[in-house]
């Protein structure tokens, strides 16, 4: 970009915050993605999300997005020039883009940042989430019947508090179901790279595993367990229908839509606040892909019985008695996890094998 | 802690098809350096050879026809890189870096109506008796085609460099191209040939991703693997072997950490997630530490622009 159009896309942004935001102009909403809006996965919901948003606002919205922005330093100027542009709300959908979110907010005082996964907060900065780990626990439910080799892969990402929820939470329902249940977890470091992510599927696949959970984003997992035969998998984030009825036997699916319009109508409205937005199978964030006939029929009922249960609110996934890895207790009898635990949940529950990395 | 549970004869038959991708584009960008031009533009290559591929595999049926599609692709793309650079005397640097940009772009763009499509299956080559041998026939005798054609691509271009007399004048003309000039080799036609050579060695290294590895399309899916190449060509010394070792390496420990990790090994995982790197980096290094073999290995002329007036 030369040096004019950065004093020009500058000036045009004091003109913008100058002129308060006429009445007639569109809202600006800006989206930094993590992937490619073809990820087939993470990305690709949050994008429909921001179609959802174009549709239900017609022209009263203009929406903008980055794709592929990388975790960290380059985040940060990603970010800064949506809101040079003149972005009104900007919605940064990676735990990683936390503190660039934060110290992009801190120079840009008129403009709303809304950061998917993360914790921290500011006047002008709401967190959202959705609760993945209620699905996951469907899945380890499913999961733990499905497997013959008593052996489940867990392909993980980062060793953040969510990817952990979601392999305790998995590991809780399968052993619920099934007592020799056995995670294997394989860290792939990365949210998005099919190749190692087939990789990882392979090499969990090659030591035994039947049925292969996955953190990442892309369906190469899916693909691998196919070639493979007789392994099971589970959609993230997005249905992943096309490997259905198997390896796809279900999936997580997170429905941002309902958010992502809630939150431009609080802008337009001027009503907009800072706040911290957990939703779960109950409000509808996460969805649960349907289950598909290779799933005998009992399972299936009782999965999607636990599902109604979870949505209802009757039954808290995390409930006592849970032991901490090293045996102490965790949970009492009867005990619910409480959502401060939850965020920042750094260890393992008793049975899982393996340390989490730091 | 259960290493049982890793077979090695299954790991190191893996380890070949993850490395692959990485050794088709290395060995290609190789014998574009040995002629002297520098070409960035791997990732971008790879990409596109991989949508191109996926795409003529998906609407023939073929894999066969995916794979000669994503070379042509792969070296029609150089050959922009190559009248840019060769030709109208633009900056290998940039250019090359501007060429995975757009090959990225232009990847998305074909890929948008096959995202979510299976490819047809690569069939395995039926070695009859040979694939059913204990150990070696697993490993050696019970691949795909693509694996055969790598390896036999290292041995030619080694071959091709070292004993042919065109070997020669390709070198010749990487070491100094006014010399060469002088003597009346076509320089320009002949980095054109080369730089198209290395595009469609990328093209096949990106197919192979998209039609045998992960299989199927996705955007951005080559995710680094090009530069990944680029290093492991210097890091080998620009010699055809070094450039196996390096990419089986590489691919060797990124497999090996992988089982490594599922086998509930107790080493941290951060250190096996940078292992593939850093070993691969240290072999390379420590092998060619003789320095005056080194100072052999990189071509005289490599990034220079050549002008016949200058």
């Amino acid at each position: 970009m030369s040096v004019k159009s950065i004093l020009g896309t500058a000036a045009l942004a004091v003109g913008l915050a100058s002129a308060a935001t006429a009445q007639d102009d569109p809202l600006k909403v800006g989206f930094i993605y993590v992937g490619p809006i073809g990820d087939g996965g993470w990305t690709y919901e949050h994008n429909e999300g921001r179609l959802a948003v174009e549709e239900h606002f017609g022209d009263q919205v203009e929406t903008v997005y980055q794709e592929s922005v990388p975790e960290g330093a380059d985040a940060e100027r990603a970010i800064t020039q949506m809101a040079l542009q003149g972005a009104d709300l900007i919605f940064t959908t990676s735990f990683g883009y936390m503190d660039p979110t934060i110290n992009v907010a801190q120079k840009f005082p008129d403009v709303k940042f809304e950061h998917a996964t993360g914790y921290k907060r500011a006047d002008n900065v709401s967190t959202y989430s959705a609760r993945f780990y209620e699905g996951r626990a469907v899945q380890g439910y499913i999961a733990g019947q499905m497997t013959e080799t008593n052996k489940i892969g867990y392909i993980g990402s980062f060793p953040i508090p969510e990817v952990i929820r979601g392999i305790n939470s998995a590991y809780l329902a399968a052993k619920e179901v099934n007592p020799d249940v056995e995670f294997n977890v394989v860290w792939a470091y990365t949210w998005f790279d099919p190749a190692k992510e087939a990789d990882a599927a392979q090499a969990l696949i090659e030591q035994g595993a039947d049925v292969i959970l996955q953190h990442t984003d892309s369906t190469a997992p899916q693909a691998a367990a196919e070639k493979a035969g007789d392994v099971y998998t589970f959609g993230q984030a997005s249905d992943m229908a096309e490997y259905k009825p198997a390896p796809r036997i279900s999936s997580i699916i997170d429905n941002w839509a309902p958010y992502y319009i809630d939150r431009v109508q609080a802008v337009m409205d001027g009503t907009w606040e800072s706040t911290d937005t957990w939703g779960g199978i109950g409000t509808g964030m996460v969805g649960i892909g349907e289950i598909t006939d290779a799933v005998p029929a009992d399972v299936k009922e009782g999965a999607l019985a636990l599902k109604e249960r979870i949505g209802s609110g009757e039954y808290h996934p995390f409930t006592g008695p849970i032991n901490r890895q090293d045996g102490s207790q965790w949970l009492a009898e009867g005990e619910t996890a409480t959502d401060e635990t939850l965020l920042g949940m750094d260890f393992y529950v008793e049975g899982l094998e393996g340390e989490i990395p730091n | 802690m259960d290493l049982s549970a890793i077979n090695p004869v299954i790991l190191v038959a893996s380890l070949m098809v993850a490395s692959t991708p990485i050794l088709l584009a290395a060995i290609g960008e190789l014998v574009v350096e040995k002629s002297g031009v520098l070409n960035l533009g791997v990732e971008g290559m790879m990409i596109t050879g991989a949508i191109c591929g996926f795409a003529i595999a998906v609407e023939t049926g073929s894999p066969t026809l995916g794979f000669i599609a994503a070379a042509l692709g792969g070296a029609l793309l150089s050959l922009i890189f190559g009248v840019l650079t060769q030709v109208l005397l633009s900056n290998q640097v940039a250019t090359g870096l501007a060429l995975t940009l757009f090959g990225l772009g232009i990847s998305a763009l074909l890929g948008q109506g096959y995202i979510g499509i299976k490819p047809p299956a690569t069939p395995r080559i039926d070695l009859g008796p040979l694939s059913d041998l204990p150990v070696v026939g697993r490993i050696l005798f019970s691949h795909d085609l693509m694996v055969y054609v790598s390896l036999a691509l290292v041995a030619g271009v080694w071959a091709f460099l070292r004993y042919t007399r065109g070997g020669l004048i390709l070198r010749a003309v990487g070491e100094s191209h006014d010399a060469a000039h002088a003597l009346g080799y076509k320089v320009i036609l002949i980095r054109l040939a080369a730089i198209a050579f290395g595009g469609a060695c990328a093209g096949l290294g990106g197919a192979y991703l998209s039609l045998v590895r992960v299989p199927q399309w996705t955007e951005g899916m080559t995710a680094g693997a090009g530069w990944i190449a680029l290093a492991i060509v210097v890091f080998a010394g620009w010699r055809a072997w070094g450039v196996l070792l390096g990419a089986y390496l590489f691919g060797g420990v990124t497999v090996l950490q992988l089982n490594l990790q599922a086998a509930g090994m107790a080493i941290p995982v951060e250190v096996l997630s940078m292992s593939p790197y850093l070993i691969t980096i240290l072999v390379l290094v420590i092998m060619s530490a003789d320095r005056r073999r080194a100072a052999m290995g990189a071509p005289a002329s490599l990034g220079r622009v050549f002008h016949a007036s200058s």
